[in-house]
């Protein structure tokens, strides 16, 4: 037994105006102190043994156990379906999503997306418990409706399922025409009901769900014999507010009349007025319901809305089209398409834009090209950002995707296996960031790309992380910008490209050591 | 009118809005203090309302989020469907000393990831080979506990099975958690299932899975650290305080805690319990089957913990009250320059807080001690004997609020007006869109320690920070009235 060190009070006090927080207070002899003498009580192993264990856990033996896994999954990165739900739902003017089951997922969905965009975000539960599991939540439903409806004025409730109402086998569909029919919510309220068991693909999937379910609702009898003229956009499962305001803004400048499915730049992005406004959603419940008869509509995401464009295109009789306008070659492509759809011609301005991204581009490249890369999110993100990456001559090395499909692979290997800078990359589907850290252990990478969960992969490889993606919880304002088109391609350029810089003052910043390349001038 | 008048009135107004069945329900969950009285006067842990925007979580969010998630030594495995484990996957800050991912796990999520056919064919063979891989890949984890998702329950899995055949092969524990999201009303009935974990699964074998520190004897001053999870830290703090005054902590069960501590914790003289309402049940089910008595604290401010510490002296012997009377002491002109420099910006200052099942009780003094007054509390997932507790804490005219609705709570903020709203993070921007100074309470806001005398410090400028933000000046253009 170490005696009590019967500690005392840290050496900041009687500083005036010092205060010390988590930051400064733990890292006190006070406190480190504290720390050596609890390890006793603890039963902890051998610090020996611990650095052992800690190496072996970075080595090919190690690698080939964990990629031998196949029951448990250890830090995955994906979501499940309600999240995407929920996400898409909010895009819409009024809309107050409603998730139908236990009450703890919609507070973790809730949590989860204000953590990102630091946003409230509102959703209500039908609180469904043990009674509900026995009978059904049909009464759950009845009340929560009835009451959401009256609390919260919605024009719209969107509403999804938890795995408990899967599980049970509620009739979602039948369970709304009861409640409308027992007068607990007027007869026409728009109630959009999706099928979103979480032991089912991902939050993508759910995002899909219920767009089509939201869709099919608000168009039916619209299909009119003449087409309005318009465009509809998908961006899918796209955290970037700065995206929506950005294709906006293209689309405005090519003079094209549109409408986006659906438009959540304001929910995760709302001027401080004074005043708390619980809907911001921005596509219009009249546009939805006219976007029957667009001319066409354009997915941004094909992995993530394959039931959405299937809808649209044999259902809805319409032209769809896939494009992913990330990086210079994907806008490229994407404009020149518009401009052949529309029979506008590409803007002067976007022209322009395009020659300054590229300029900039060329302007840093070198710092860039050779770089091996590790990444990993849904497929069409990393689709985007694999294709920026080769076209600045950056190696994407482990690119993985939990919540990957065969279809997607296949699309991308190709881009792969038909860019010099592909040759090094292997697509792992359905692995977790536990399998992308031996993969970083054992064949080491320049930079890894990610969300805020890649900060435990960069404290323990060392790479240096640029957070693209979602969620990004530890940076702000990350949302606010965009990526797509060419203003995108800059900024995420610029957020890798100062990322390498960071990281190379960082190792050159020992004096008489490593400052030799300290330099000024990059 | 009076203010309890006024604020009845007003209680009543927001009441309005509800339909009659939601209404005749809510009415019980809401009250205004009157003077004196023992209680106040409101229903709690009873079902949400559906559909009216509750803050409430779910019992598998008290057991793994609050009492077993913290016990870092262990892995926790969200057994389920995959979003339950990814949205609790690192959310509560509970700090602790480790090397994640060799010999601690506390921010990393383990999942089994169920899929169609585990809900078809159950998932109780996929359990048996997780069970195989954690230990293949984590060798130096002191065990494993299992929370159960919502399908879990409903397919009749039989995990205490696996968990009961796994341990006695491996001879490590492995223990079941029945957490379902869809039992009880609330994270509440989590922490009670996760505390009759310890008492069924992990007390009965203590001695045989203890590891005593070199050369140890029990001691007259052994005492556990029980429900502080150590938020930014807050269990330190706590744990200098008590050994300064000459005790001896001998378990943090579960902020910062080990495995081990938790089977330490009978060899203990005496249970501190910080969070009463997550681990009441482990205290008094220790005093009942080891005799080991249990006593409350509250180490939110410098009033409450000079008292907590006199409180906690008491029960022991002359030489620590002595050295209990000389840490007050001690800290005392540090305290009165920090109450110095915020309460002339804080003073008169009004509070509305929302939290889970202690703080809206326990930091009602620790505001008082900067000069501000709560003006209205409420819990998250209370019981009647929190209610009960916070009836010494608040005045007359305090609106209480149980399980408060989104509509509610932002009713209630529109006409009180008050100059902080203390609550969690789905409430935060609701009210700094109206323009409404706010902390977090839960997480400390990304801040903390908030327990013990370095953590009021901290407290103070973050209170200060809030209220005194020069941003809430900017909200108005100038060129608005």
């Amino acid at each position: 037994m170490t005696e009590n060190t019967n500690p005392q009070v840290p050496e900041n006090a009687g500083q005036p105006g010092k205060i010390q927080d988590h930051f400064e207070l733990f890292q006190t002899d006070t406190y480190q102190d504290l720390f050596a003498y609890k390890r006793q009580f603890e039963g902890a192993h051998d610090p020996e043994l611990i650095t052992q264990t800690a190496e072996w856990t970075k080595t090919w033996e190690y690698r080939e156990k964990n990629f031998e896994r196949e029951a448990l999954t250890i830090n995955p990165a994906k979501a499940c379906q309600p999240l995407g739900s929920l996400f898409v739902a909010s895009g819409f003017e009024g809309t107050l999503p409603y998730s139908h089951g236990s009450q703890g997922c919609v507070a973790y969905f809730r949590t989860h997306l204000t953590r990102n965009y630091k946003e409230p975000f509102q959703a209500v539960s039908s609180s469904m418990t043990e009674d509900a599991a026995v009978f059904g939540g049909l009464n759950n439903m009845k009340q929560g409706l009835q009451n959401s409806y009256e609390l919260y004025k919605p024009k719209m409730i969107a509403l999804c399922t938890t795995c408990m109402a899967e599980v049970i086998g509620d009739d979602i569909g039948s369970y709304v025409t009861t409640t409308k029919n027992e007068g607990m919510i007027p007869e026409d309220l728009p109630v959009p009901a999706a099928h979103t068991p979480s032991f089912v693909g991902s939050h993508i999937t759910g995002y899909d769900n219920m767009l089509v379910s939201i869709l099919k609702t608000l168009t039916k009898d619209k299909k009119a014999e003449a087409t309005n003229g318009k465009f509809n956009f998908n961006l899918g499962f796209d955290p970037y507010v700065g995206n929506i305001r950005e294709m906006k803004r293209i689309l405005g400048l090519f003079g094209i009349d549109y409408t986006i499915l659906s438009d959540n730049s304001d929910t995760f992005d709302s001027p401080n007025t004074g005043e708390f406004k619980m809907y911001n959603g921005l596509t219009t419940l009249e546009e939805a319901g006219d976007s029957i008869n667009a001319e066409g509509t354009f997915f941004f995401q094909k992995y993530t809305t394959p039931k959405t464009q299937e809808l649209i295109t044999k259902e809805w009789d319409q032209k769809t089209y896939n494009f992913r306008p990330f990086g210079i070659k994907g806008t490229d492509e994407f404009l020149m398409a518009l401009s052949a759809i529309t029979g506008k011609a590409i803007p002067q301005e976007l022209q322009d834009e395009r020659g300054r991204a590229v300029d900039a581009m060329t302007d840093s490249q070198a710092w860039i090209h050779g770089k091996r890369v590790a990444l990993y999110g849904d497929p069409d993100h990393v689709f985007g950002i694999t294709q920026f990456l080769l076209e600045m001559g950056a190696e994407p090395v482990h690119i993985v995707v939990t919540n990957s499909n065969p279809d997607f692979e296949a699309e991308l290997r190709e881009v792969l296996t038909n860019s010099p800078y592909g040759q090094e990359a292997t697509i792992w589907g359905k692995k977790d960031l536990w399998h992308l850290r031996s993969l970083m252990f054992t064949e080491p990478v320049d930079l890894l790309i990610g969300n805020s969960y890649g900060k435990y992969l960069w404290r323990d490889t060392k790479t240096p992380l640029v957070r693209i993606g979602y969620p990004i919880f530890d940076r702000h304002h990350m949302h606010r910008y965009a990526t797509l088109g060419y203003q995108g391609a800059i900024n995420q350029f610029n957020w890798i490209v100062n990322t390498i810089l960071d990281e190379l003052d960082r190792q050159t910043n020992i004096p008489a050591k490593t400052d030799i390349s300290f330099d000024l001038i990059r | 009118m009076s203010t309890v008048e006024e604020r009845k009135a007003l209680v009543q107004e927001v009441l309005e809005a509800y339909p009659a069945k939601a209404k005749k329900s809510r009415s019980k969950h809401l009250n205004v203090t009157e003077e004196n009285a023992s209680d106040c006067g409101v229903k709690s842990n009873k079902k949400s309302v559906p559909g009216v925007m509750t803050t409430r979580g779910c019992a598998y969010a008290g057991a793994k989020g609050v009492v077993w998630g913290p016990v870092k030594d262990m892995i926790h495995l969200s057994h389920g469907p995959v979003g339950c484990g990814y949205y609790s996957w690192s959310g509560r800050r509970n700090y602790y000393v480790g090397t994640t991912g060799v010999d601690t796990f506390g921010t990393m999520q383990f999942t089994s990831d169920f899929q169609e056919r585990d809900i078809v064919f159950g998932g109780d063979k996929k359990l048996t080979k997780l069970l195989k891989e954690v230990d293949e890949l984590f060798p130096l984890s002191q065990g494993t506990t299992i929370e159960s998702e919502c399908p879990v329950g409903l397919i009749g899995d039989d995990i205490e099975a696996v968990a009961k055949k796994h341990a006695k092969e491996t001879n490590k524990p492995v223990v079941p958690v029945r957490c379902e999201g869809f039992r009880g009303v609330s994270q509440s009935l989590g922490h009670h299932i996760a505390n009759d974990t310890v008492r069924d699964w992990v007390l009965p074998k203590a001695d045989e899975y203890r590891k005593l520190p070199e050369g140890f004897e029990p001691g007259p001053y052994d005492v556990n650290i029980i429900g502080d999870y150590n938020i930014g830290g807050d269990a330190w703090p706590s744990r200098r305080l008590l050994e300064a005054i000459g005790l001896r902590v001998i378990c943090q069960f579960s902020g910062d805690g080990t495995f081990n501590e938790v089977v330490m914790t009978p060899l203990a003289k005496m249970n501190l319990i910080h969070c009463y309402r997550s681990m009441n049940y482990i205290c008094r089910f220790m005093e009942e089957k080891y005799e080991i008595p249990w006593l409350e604290y509250n180490f939110f401010g410098p009033s409450q913990i000079a008292k907590s510490l006199r409180k906690i002296a008491a029960q022991f012997d002359e030489t620590i009250q002595a050295k209990a009377e000389q840490v007050i002491a001690e800290h005392q002109e540090r305290m009165d320059q920090i109450v110095e420099k915020y309460r002339s910006r804080l003073e008169g200052k009004e509070v509305m807080m929302m939290v889970g099942g202690l703080r809206p009780r326990h930091v009602i003094p620790a505001f008082e001690d900067l000069g501000m007054k709560v003006i209205g509390t409420g819990y998250e997932f209370g019981h009647g004997d929190d209610y009960k507790r916070t009836a010494d804490y608040v005045g007359e005219g305090t609106v209480i609020y149980d399980d408060v609705s989104g509509f509610e709570f932002e009713e209630l903020a529109k006409q009180m007006k008050p100059d902080l709203i203390a609550a969690g993070i789905k409430e935060k921007y609701v009210f700094q869109k109206m323009a409404l100074p706010f902390r977090q309470m839960h997480s400390w806001d990304y801040s903390g320690p908030y327990h013990g005398y370095e953590g009021f410090e901290v407290f103070a400028r973050d209170m200060d920070m809030a209220i005194n933000n020069p941003t809430w000046g900017l909200v108005q253009a100038p060129w608005q009235d």
